[in-house]
């Protein structure tokens, strides 16, 4: 593979050609920031937190929509850098509310930890500060424009990995706004209520509604499970606080579905700690369900299918399973029916 | 049709023909049209057919003379034809009567006669001697005026489709030495070399490749291109079809604003008729080449002119800029390699086809070659469209083209470039105007916009009405140009309302660097320099708003005061009942006084008062 040498904050790095300047600095271990960069998503050079100086640009460019080259000579962090970096910082500050005291995101954001890093403050130019109502209308994902950066992850998450491009910008200039068409609310859009836009966002301007004030981002435990709900195998991190799982994020190192899950994945695992849940089987006794044990209902179970394999033949029993049934579920399935009832009745929902 | 020059001796025929008679040609510019062309034109109309006159009543497009409009040329056969401004339906009958009845010209009416061979009138100045024409050159504006622009027979006559024919049978790479020999650059305000520009695209590797004509022109106070297009539309044709030929496209789109019904009504004609004559469409001439055009309506954001985000909103994309590297060159149109150029770069390329690069390379300075098209506006006596080889000084532009200042009053500062120019001031007159000169005076060519302002204008307000204007196009994709010119703007506000602090000079300078340095487009890159440049030479401007609180220009409202001068007033009253907020107040004969807090400095009360005592300051 061909590859280019250069120097970054005086240090030489060789990279594949192709490689951006973003991804060489990083493998130098220097620091570059970004908000709008995510190597699962095209660039935009959008966010411009990432520029760096390069000996003979005429500007700042944005380091990671620049293709590193041989001889390319690159400070991350020379004078100008930091006061550009600050100056975009201080911006998006001054359009932000500041409420990272009770910020759902608080511990996990992006304009919290660079703000920290590069010491900035909201207050630098002052001015009008964007003010829309919170938009609570999906069942499941609150959206907070005003604490918005405009990065674009959401949407292009949305058009470029589910495929849906529900929301997109709006509107011009300052008065720019992530929207659905015509700006109506999520709830009467085509959004499927993936959560995708939420899993990528680097603010607080999407979260999950049913997380809100339930924990600080430091207080939950992951606990990476795969999705009960269907035979994808999705992973993804239970959000666990004193023993109780109260929500679900999803994982950009899960083997099967990276950061995507279905709505079902993402936001339905409420479940688990609900009070209507079946915990012990139940066997109607005279008209009426009675709780039972394991051993009781099982030994029910086999006895009748062994009272029906007897009376009218193993042919009579047929079993059809499901899709949503992982792999391991549907063996077992038709191994017991072939083995143990003596058929091959075997059907199967996605077979036609 | 395989042989234009077959055709092309009927046509010169004809159009011969349509020269030795008697016409009267009326400019239907949009300008034209503004100023109530068509009126005119109907009168005009009215008039031959009720005195039963045997002249021809044809139409023409903007000469460039937009101060004078409407304008009308009477061209009688072997005597100077005139061309006259300021004409209305109520005075068509006095210039049908002197200069068409009794064959004696209407001086007073006259602008300009064109004398060619003939003895020329006395006291009407000749084109291209004297007056607005005087230090001009008409290159790429040579038929702006002088033909019908709805006529390809015109068209023709006069010289045109000829470049393509000679193109066509040229190597595409002397082609391209050609346009490189004449050190065309840019017209849209990059000022890129073309055929530069077109050696890329020709040498970049692609199964289709795009001809795109940036005809999007947002600068305010801009009509260079709007003024090509309604009046030499089939020469922007030609040039893309060469271009197209040459770096090897077979389709082309125009991306002209939706606010430029009539640039498009003559585009779309001059298209038609085109390909009626076989000059557009399959097998050019006979040549084999095939070349369609089409037009894309836009929308009239000021950013859909850069480039990238122009060919997005061709795409039915919104209309953002895409970072470049790829340049449209490599990865243009739907990816493919596309040469995108200005309406008036495309129109120079069939007169440097016809005449040589060496031709076009004599005008102009060592870097910047060839002829400009500007539009001056502001407070000048004419206001119009002008074609000047480069290197001609800022000075001559104003006095001798734009014939100085309006109402005696003093030059100040002139902003070349549009919202992302700069402002010059009175030292830089002496300035040529080429593409390094305005740079490094911190403004910019731009696309040929030159805004002239008098002593009455106040710098800082100006900078504010072009960051008002970059802030509201701006398209939102990077921060530092979605909120820094925002913050730029009301800081500008705040200064100009007289609310402006000691700390804002410096924030306004911190937050223009960064901009510059970081914003991704040339939109943003650029949006600070009205900011930058009226802070580099009207620096004391700024310093008396915040320090003393004034608006040395008084143009600033919030900034004013007005005063009741006690020796003068005596003490009539009639100022108290113009004033509508009741802020003055006084015994009769006695001086009266303002009271400053009320006072929403209206200025209704000063033309009131007889004496003379009431003053802003
Ligand atoms: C904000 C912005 C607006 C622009 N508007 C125009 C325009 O209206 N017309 C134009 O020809 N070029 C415009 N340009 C320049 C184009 O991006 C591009 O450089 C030009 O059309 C290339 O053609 P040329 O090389 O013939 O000048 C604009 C650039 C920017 C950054
Ligand atoms: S939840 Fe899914 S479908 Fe809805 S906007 Fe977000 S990414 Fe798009
Ligand atoms: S909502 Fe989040 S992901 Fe979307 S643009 Fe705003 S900050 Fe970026
Ligand atoms: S500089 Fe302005 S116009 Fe250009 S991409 Fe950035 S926000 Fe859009
Ligand atoms: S991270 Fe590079 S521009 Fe946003």
């Amino acid at each position: 593979m061909p590859t280019v040498t250069l120097t970054i904050d005086g240090q030489q790095v060789t990279v594949p050609k192709g490689t951006t300047v973003l991804e060489a600095a990083w493998k130098a271990g220097s620091f570059v920031p970004t908000f709008c960069h995510d190597p699962e998503l095209t660039k935009p050079g959008a966010c411009r937190i990432c520029v760096v100086e390069i000996k003979g640009a005429r500007n700042l460019p944005a380091s990671c929509v620049t293709a590193a080259a041989e001889g390319m000579i690159v400070e991350t962090a020379s004078p100008a850098v930091i006061d550009a970096r600050k100056t975009i910082l201080e911006l998006m500050l001054d359009n932000h509310p500041e409420d990272c005291l009770t910020c759902h995101q608080a511990g996990d954001c992006k304009l919290q930890d660079y703000a920290y890093f590069y010491n900035v403050k909201p207050g630098a130019f002052g001015g009008e500060c964007k003010n829309y109502e919170i938009e609570d209308d999906n069942l499941f994902i609150v959206r907070n424009m005003n604490k918005c950066i405009l990065c674009g992850k959401c949407l292009r998450a949305c058009e470029e990995k589910q495929g849906r491009a529900v929301i997109d910008f709006a509107y011009r200039g300052f008065r720019t706004k992530v929207a659905t068409a015509l700006d109506k609310p999520l709830a009467d859009s085509v959004c499927v209520s993936c959560g995708t836009c939420v899993s990528v966002c680097p603010t607080g301007a999407l979260t999950e509604k049913a997380m809100l004030g339930s924990a600080r981002k430091w207080e939950v435990q992951k606990v990476r499970t795969t999705c009960p709900f269907c035979g994808v195998g999705c992973n993804f991190d239970l959000n666990v606080k004193g023993g109780k799982v109260i929500g679900v994020t999803s994982n950009a190192a899960a083997p099967a579905n990276g950061r995507d899950l279905c709505v079902k994945g993402r936001f339905g695992t409420d479940y688990v700690h609900s009070p209507k849940r079946l915990t012990k089987p139940l066997i109607k006794k005279n008209g009426e369900f009675v709780e039972s044990t394991w051993d009781e209902a099982l030994d029910l179970v086999a006895s009748k299918f062994g009272e029906i394999k007897t009376k009218f033949g193993s042919d009579s029993i047929a079993a059809l399973s499901s899709a949503r049934c992982t792999n391991e579920d549907n063996y077992v399935m038709q191994k017991f029916m072939r083995a143990v009832i003596g058929t091959n009745n075997v059907d199967h929902c996605a077979r036609t | 049709m395989s042989n234009l020059k077959e055709m092309r001796s009927g046509i010169e025929e004809q159009y011969k023909a349509k020269l030795n008679r008697p016409r009267i040609v009326v400019g239907l510019g949009t300008c034209g049209i503004a100023a109530g062309g068509r009126k005119v034109m109907k009168a005009i109309q009215d008039e031959v057919a009720n005195r039963k006159l045997d002249v021809d009543v044809d139409f023409s497009s903007c000469i460039g003379m937009c101060f004078a409009e409407p304008v009308v040329e009477i061209a009688l056969p072997g005597t100077p034809s005139v061309i006259y401004g300021g004409v209305y339906p109520d005075n068509v009958n006095k210039l049908i009567e002197g200069h068409l009845i009794n064959k004696t010209p209407v001086t007073e009416m006259a602008e300009i006669q064109i004398a060619g061979e003939a003895k020329p009138y006395d006291g009407i100045p000749v084109m291209e001697k004297s007056g607005y024409y005087a230090k001009q050159v008409r290159s790429v504006t040579s038929r702006l005026g002088r033909t019908n622009p709805e006529s390809i027979g015109d068209y023709i006559a006069t010289g045109g489709y000829a470049a393509l024919e000679k193109a066509l049978a040229m190597d595409r790479q002397d082609i391209i030495n050609e346009v490189k020999k004449s050190g065309l650059r840019g017209r849209g305000g990059g000022g890129f070399p073309t055929g530069n520009k077109w050696q890329f695209v020709h040498d970049a590797v692609g199964d289709k490749k795009y001809i795109v004509c940036n005809a999007d022109e947002g600068d305010p106070g801009a009509f260079m291109d709007r003024s090509v297009l309604e009046g030499d539309p089939h020469a922007v044709l030609e040039g893309m079809m060469i271009a197209g030929y040459t770096i090897g496209a077979n389709e082309g789109v125009i991306y002209c604003r939706a606010e430029y019904p009539l640039a498009i009504k003559r585009l779309n004609l001059a298209i038609e008729e085109a390909e009626k004559m076989g000059l557009m469409g399959d097998n050019i001439l006979g040549s084999g080449f095939n070349f369609t055009v089409r037009i894309k309506a836009g929308a009239g954001a000021f950013v859909c002119g850069e480039e990238t985000a122009l060919l997005n909103s061709i795409e039915g994309q919104r209309g953002m800029p895409r970072v470049r590297p790829p340049f449209p060159a490599h990865k243009g149109l739907w990816q493919k390699p596309t040469c995108l150029n200005n309406v008036e770069t495309f129109a120079n390329i069939p007169f440097i086809i016809r005449n040589g690069g060496e031709w076009y390379a004599a005008m102009g300075t060592e870097k910047s070659k060839g002829s400009k098209v500007f539009c001056i506006t502001g407070k000048i006596n004419h206001t119009g469209l002008c074609e000047v080889p480069m290197g001609i000084t800022l000075r001559e532009i104003v006095e001798d083209i734009a014939g100085g200042i309006k109402d005696g009053k003093k030059f100040k500062a002139v902003q070349s470039g549009g919202p992302s120019g700069g402002c010059l001031p009175t030292e830089k007159l002496d300035l040529p105007v080429d593409y390094e000169s305005l740079t490094a005076a911190g403004a910019i060519m731009g696309s040929g916009g030159l805004v002239f302002m008098d002593e009455t204008t106040c710098m800082v307000d100006v900078a504010k009405f072009f960051l008002n204007f970059t802030q509201l196009e701006s398209c939102g994709k990077c921060t530092p140009c979605r909120e820094g010119t925002k913050r730029m703007l009301e800081t500008l506000i705040r200064i100009t309302e007289g609310a402006g602090v000691p700390e804002d000079i410096p924030k306004l300078e911190r937050l223009a660097t960064n901009i510059k340095a970081s914003a991704l487009c040339a939109l943003g890159q650029t949006a600070p320099n009205p900011v930058l440049t009226t802070l580099k030479y009207f620096r004391e401007e700024y310093e008396a708003h915040i320090m003393d609180r004034k608006c040395p220009a008084g143009a600033c409202a919030a900034l004013l005061n007005y005063t009741i001068l006690a020796d003068k007033c005596v003490g009539c009253g009639v100022c108290v009942k113009a004033c509508p907020v009741q802020a003055i107040s006084g015994e009769k004969k006695t001086a009266h006084v303002i009271n400053s807090s009320t006072c929403i400095k209206c200025g209704a009360c000063v033309p009131k008062c007889k004496f003379e005592a009431i003053v802003k300051a």
